[in-house]
């Protein structure tokens, strides 16, 4: 699921599949994701893991790293 | 109290007042009890009358005089999205000062060189006041501090909390308070230039009334007509059309956050749906996001039927994306016929063309390479390569448009050249930028760095001058993306390249950057890689979607010894996007 996440973001966001993505990096203030990709963020993730975020969940505090992203992600399964 | 079906639209072609306080004063002898805009947060509406309206602006002159304001001070609102803001606003005009909205400060913003930003246009504009919300308020102060024009850093909380009721009494009087003169200036609008270097556009009173006039004529106006918008107020689209417009009109301006409509797009739907709104404006994107963001189980029952115009302005129109629109839309009632364009700016007051209203805009397929060849759109026939450009319709009431060379002479119909216009509502000039102003001013013109052309009276724009990169309805210059890399370790100083490429997913443009490094490693590669994008989102809240380092000697330079930017992205596209990466 990580690695789906982590593959997603490389090919969609960043256009880039041979990035090194680290589970720490932030993604927003990082400049990776914004707020538009974001909410297609929230739409593949519950497209594929079934998981649906609430758009208030969606901000820099919550959703910055893969990891953070991750923990959301099983808090909700 | 007027009922609506003998309520007439107050500033027509024939009538109008001489300021924006005289109509203050009219609407709230007419208008006094009727909506004047509602506040979408959340679940939650508030509703404000215009006697509630007048009155909150009644209490926000009260705190700027105190503070020491006084008739051409300039304010700057520094406040999210909501009522704050508008009260802040009109509370400056009630005493003559002069108002203008700051963008706030987002997540992915560096909050030092933000402060930093708002400081250098504070210190360069003397601003007098500048009104914060609670959360920035202690930052600005400090990072405001030893400013001499500065009076004082206002917290929202301070004013919003003072529960001393404006009086009727006090309200008449702030309203008389000031007498203005039709060429003073009303407010400034934040053009975007280049950071560092953004300018206040001076509007007269004068020229935000006429264009309030003349705008509602190329729309057809009408008092049965409800505004819905979620633009920010920082940007002359969301100003005039989505604030000022509705407002002097009388007229119910449904308005919701920007920040909240991108997390949650729907909501503009469904404002439309309950307010049967029928006027919209959108940058292109939207029509995208709005076409492939909203889950369909969101929009049972939604109902779009009441729209006459959602009208594609501020950025390059795509006709892709109006399909898409209207392929998302037509089932709940949204029609082809209510898609519209429009070319505006802030230099203008706003509004400089509109396609006519119940008609969908015209296309125009060209010639690709007579286009790029002879900077001629001769129309296709038969076989060959084609462009296509989206109509932006015809010069608004009392504006002018005409099509000049490099030496600013007119060039005949279908000629590609500078737009260059001449209206009853252009700006007074730049605040404090006299050079910037007679950069662009001559002979009564204004000179707007964007080409186009005519053809059978509508305007055609092919592109942007300087290079401007458009992302979401913001302008990015890829010379300020340039200057934040130049100290980056690892990379070339001054061989770094930043350029757009057309997102036809997202219906804007991407960011690219393209620079020499010499690092070979991957991980020090993407050290640099992450230097870059977060610099770039930290500086102008946008991310730089294509990050790619080359080698030395790779950027194209031009004669001149700068980097040559539209050679770079050919070569971009042509040896690196366009390939896959085992290629490259």
């Amino acid at each position: 699921m990580r690695e789906q996440l982590r593959d997603y973001i490389k090919a969609h966001m960043i256009k880039d599949t041979t990035y090194p993505l680290k589970d720490t990096e932030p993604l927003i203030t990082g400049g990776l994701v914004d707020s538009f990709s974001l909410v297609e963020l929230a739409l593949f993730i519950e497209e594929k893991f079934g998981v649906h975020f609430d758009d208030p969940e969606l901000t820099a505090d919550n959703m910055d790293t893969l990891n953070q992203i991750m923990a959301n992600i099983e808090a909700k399964q | 109290m007027l009922s609506t079906n003998t309520y007439k639209i107050p500033i027509s072609m024939d009538q109008r007042p001489e300021t924006l306080l005289d109509q203050a004063r009219w609407l709230l002898a007419e208008r006094a009890a009727e909506t004047a805009v509602v506040l979408i947060e959340h679940e939650n509406e508030q509703r404000l009358s215009y006697t509630e309206f007048f009155t909150g602006a009644a209490r926000f002159a009260g705190a700027l005089e105190a503070a020491g304001v006084r008739p051409g001070d300039l304010v700057v609102l520094v406040l999210q999205h909501g009522e704050p803001v508008l009260s802040g606003f009109w509370g400056a005009l009630l005493l003559g000062a002069v108002p203008s909205i700051f963008s706030f400060l987002t997540d992915k913003l560096d909050r030092a060189r933000y402060f930093d930003s708002v400081r250098q246009m504070v210190e360069h504009s003397g601003v007098r006041v500048v009104i914060a919300s609670p959360d920035l308020h202690a930052p600005l102060t400090e990072h405001l501090s030893g400013i001499e024009s500065l009076a004082a850093v206002l917290n929202l909380e301070a004013i919003s909390g003072n529960q001393a009721a404006v009086s009727e009494t006090q309200l008449q009087e702030y309203l008389h308070r000031h007498a203005a003169q039709a060429d003073d200036t009303a407010f400034l609008q934040h053009s975007s230039g280049s950071t560092g270097l953004q300018k206040g556009v001076m509007l007269s009173h004068r020229s935000v009334l006429n264009q309030v006039a003349s705008y509602s004529a190329a729309i057809n106006l009408t008092p049965e007509d409800v505004v819905v918008s979620w633009l920010p107020l920082y940007h002359d689209m969301g100003l005039i059309a989505g604030f000022i417009m509705p407002i002097l009109q009388g007229i119910p301006l449904i308005l919701m956050s920007p920040f909240q409509w991108v997390r949650d797009p729907k909501i503009l739907l469904w404002a439309i749906h309950r307010h049967r709104g029928t006027l919209c404006w959108l940058p292109n994107f939207a029509y995208n996001f709005l076409a492939t963001r909203v889950r369909p189980a969101a929009l049972n029952d939604l109902d779009l039927s009441s729209l006459r115009a959602v009208i594609n302005c501020s950025e390059p129109v795509y006709a892709e994306s109006h399909r898409a629109f209207l392929e998302q839309y037509a089932y709940y009632g949204f029609r082809e016929t209510a898609l519209a364009t429009c070319y505006a700016m802030a230099e203008n007051t706003f509004a400089v063309t509109q396609s006519v209203l119940g008609t969908a805009p015209r296309f125009d397929a060209v010639d690709r390479r007579a286009l790029m060849e002879d900077r001629r759109a001769v129309p296709v026939e038969g076989d060959v390569a084609a462009m296509t450009f989206v109509s932006c319709g015809q010069p608004i009431p009392n504006c002018e448009i005409k099509i000049v060379d490099e030496q600013r002479q007119p060039l005949p119909e279908r000629a590609v050249g500078e737009i260059a216009l001449r209206s009853t509502f252009m700006l007074s000039g730049y605040y404090r930028r006299p050079e910037a102003t007679t950069d662009v001013m001559a002979a009564g013109w204004y000179f707007t760095g964007d080409m186009g052309y005519m053809a059978a009276g509508e305007l055609y724009i092919t592109g942007r001058k300087k290079d401007l990169i458009i992302v979401g309805g913001k302008n990015v210059y890829p010379q300020d993306i340039e200057n934040l890399l130049n100290d980056i370790p690892g990379l070339h100083p001054g061989r770094a390249v930043a350029f757009g490429i057309f997102n036809e997913q997202l219906g804007t443009e991407d960011i690219a950057i393209v620079a020499e490094a010499d690092a070979e490693d991957p991980e020090a590669r993407a050290d640099i890689m992450r230097e870059i994008r977060g610099r770039v989102a930290q500086s102008t809240d946008v991310m730089a979607r294509y990050v790619h380092l080359v080698g030395a000697k790779w950027l194209i330079k031009t004669s001149s010894g700068k980097v040559a930017r539209r050679a770079n992205r050919e070569k971009f596209l042509s040896e690196v996007l366009n390939k896959s990466p085992e290629q490259r």
